[in-house]
């Protein structure tokens, strides 16, 4: 058994290095597919990123009348946070709604002059509430309303922002889809020209695959050389790919920084090499066996 | 003696359901024997012993070797019959970028044979077959003559009962022809059965031998120390 693994590894190794410009050429074919299944994952990961910070943005703030105590908002924030849609909870104080007016108008004197000369706190305190998801943020303003006295409350902006907040939906909603079927239709063709590739390769071995068989090898034998030339095109299609992808990464990162601020592309490149690494070699790998073993079973049939 | 190697037993072989390659063939060959088979191109020559190697299934009949039906082999269960079968054929069948040593001892590499076995017997075949020069020689750099050298080594260093070949001939000049027979003949003396197909008069005219003539798929004749007659 040990004496045949041995000789499988040997064939598939000279086969590889004799066969030098098929073997060139299929790892040609295969970094480009390795170098889109990397850039899909680079760019679903900037997608991502994107995405949620853009979530992260959306939000419905309540404000309440200033006859309303903290102990009356902060019991309101209580019960709110006991519900399954709500992710998180900031309550404002009217100190401190008014700290953040004065930051914001720093540089307007006149507005900060008219402050002081009315002599009291004119902010409402409020709570800003955070959905898990955006769809969610209908049916909190609705239990705001119905739950909530509407003695307590001066105003919820979700009534004016939900038409943003709706189309923000439906944008991040869209862009997710759009971005798996571009994934999904962008890997088919890869696949397919990596596997027709491969096909080729073995096409052109077939009068060899043959000829073993009447000498006597036996399909593992003939097929084995195979396994092992798709694991050297796979590693070497892997490392040509991420070597390819650091003048792209360095190349591009300042017009996705342009983009999306909240993603630094060299970062993601360098903290997830590993991670790239494995799932392009994993790839490469199933493509390369999975190509090779279905176009062979045909002519093993000798 | 006189031990039966391959019967072929009431064997029809029909191609697409109505071109006949072989009708109803019965042929014994006894262990030690040099069989040739004659006929024209398209008689059945090739399909014959394409069928003994089970590289084709016969249509109907059975077919014997060593007592064991080959027809009823699975694909995985052929590798062991054909390293008791050595094969030469028209076209050499030289794996293209193996050398000569490595075509050789390919054959004994994948029947399990230790390293150390290979390196000393298979510079031993080649030599025999008088290619002691060109053991690291490439197909292509190697004549039509020599390149069916190299397949007549591949096909004996298993030490097979058996020796097929198919037109051996048909691609080399007169001189390399008679010396690849005389070759066939020298295999046959020391012990191993030989089938030889061919058209080529001359070959049969010199051999001496059983002649089977094959027609349309029939065996027309069949004559210890035949000639050729069509």
């Amino acid at each position: 058994m040990f004496i045949f693994l041995v000789r499988i590894i040997k064939y598939g190794f000279q086969s590889f290095i004799r066969n030098g410009l098929l073997s060139s050429a299929t790892i040609a074919v295969m970094t480009l597919t390795l170098l889109l299944c990397a850039g899909l994952i680079i760019f679903g990961s900037a997608g991502k990123t994107v995405l949620s910070n853009l979530q992260s943005k959306i939000d419905i703030s309540v404000y309440f009348k200033n006859n309303v105590s903290e102990n009356q908002i902060l019991a309101i924030k209580k019960n709110l946070e006991k519900l399954d849609e709500v992710d998180s909870i900031d309550y404002i104080s009217q100190d401190d709604a008014l700290a953040i007016f004065k930051e914001r108008h720093n540089d307007d004197k006149i507005i900060l002059q008219s402050l002081e000369e009315l002599g009291y706190n004119p902010l409402n305190a409020s709570l800003n509430i955070k959905a898990k998801n955006p769809k969610s943020y209908e049916g909190i303003a609705n239990y705001l309303e119905k739950e909530v006295s509407p003695e307590f409350i001066d105003k919820i902006n979700y009534s004016q922002n939900h038409l943003i907040i709706e189309r923000l939906t439906k944008i991040i909603d869209t862009v997710r889809n759009a971005g798996l079927i571009l994934a999904l239709v962008l890997s088919l063709i890869a696949f397919l020209v990596t596997f027709n590739t491969i096909r080729l390769a073995i096409y052109s071995n077939r009068e060899s695959i043959g000829i073993m068989r009447l000498v006597g090898a036996n399909s593992s034998l003939i097929r084995g050389p195979y396994i092992v030339q798709g694991f050297i095109i796979s590693l070497a299609s892997t490392i040509l790919s991420m070597i390819v992808l650091v003048p792209i990464v360095y190349g591009v990162a300042r017009y996705v920084n342009n983009f999306m601020p909240e993603f630094n592309i060299v970062h993601f490149y360098w903290s997830n090499f590993f991670y790239l690494f494995s799932i392009q070699f994993l790839v490469g790998l199933v493509l390369g066996i999975i190509s090779s073993i279905i176009a062979i079973r045909k002519y093993l049939r000798v | 003696m006189n031990e039966e190697l391959v019967y072929f037993q009431n064997v029809s072989k029909i191609y697409n359901s109505h071109a006949v390659a072989l009708d109803n063939i019965n042929l014994k060959i006894i262990k030690g024997e040099f069989v040739a088979i004659v006929g024209k191109s398209g008689a059945g020559k090739s399909t014959l012993l394409k069928l003994l190697i089970g590289e084709e299934k016969p249509t109907k009949g059975r077919i014997f070797f060593e007592k064991q039906d080959i027809a009823k082999l699975k694909y995985s269960e052929l590798p062991k019959i054909r390293r008791k079968i050595g094969m030469i054929f028209q076209d050499f069948k030289l794996l293209p970028d193996k050398s000569a040593f490595e075509n050789v001892s390919f054959a004994l590499e994948v029947a399990g044979f230790a390293p150390q076995e290979i390196k000393k017997t298979v510079p031993q075949m080649l030599e025999l077959v008088g290619l002691k020069d060109k053991i690291f020689n490439f197909p292509h750099e190697l004549s039509g003559g020599e390149k069916q050298r190299v397949a007549i080594a591949r096909a004996m260093i298993n030490k097979p009962d058996l020796l097929i070949a198919d037109e051996p001939t048909g691609n080399l000049d007169p001189l390399n022809t008679t010396e690849i027979t005389k070759l066939l003949l020298k295999i046959n003396e020391l012990g191993t059965t030989v089938m030889l197909a061919t058209h080529n008069k001359n070959i049969v005219d010199m051999l001496n031998t059983r002649v089977v003539s094959l027609d349309n798929g029939r065996i027309i004749r069949d004559e210890e120390e035949g000639q050729f007659i069509i």
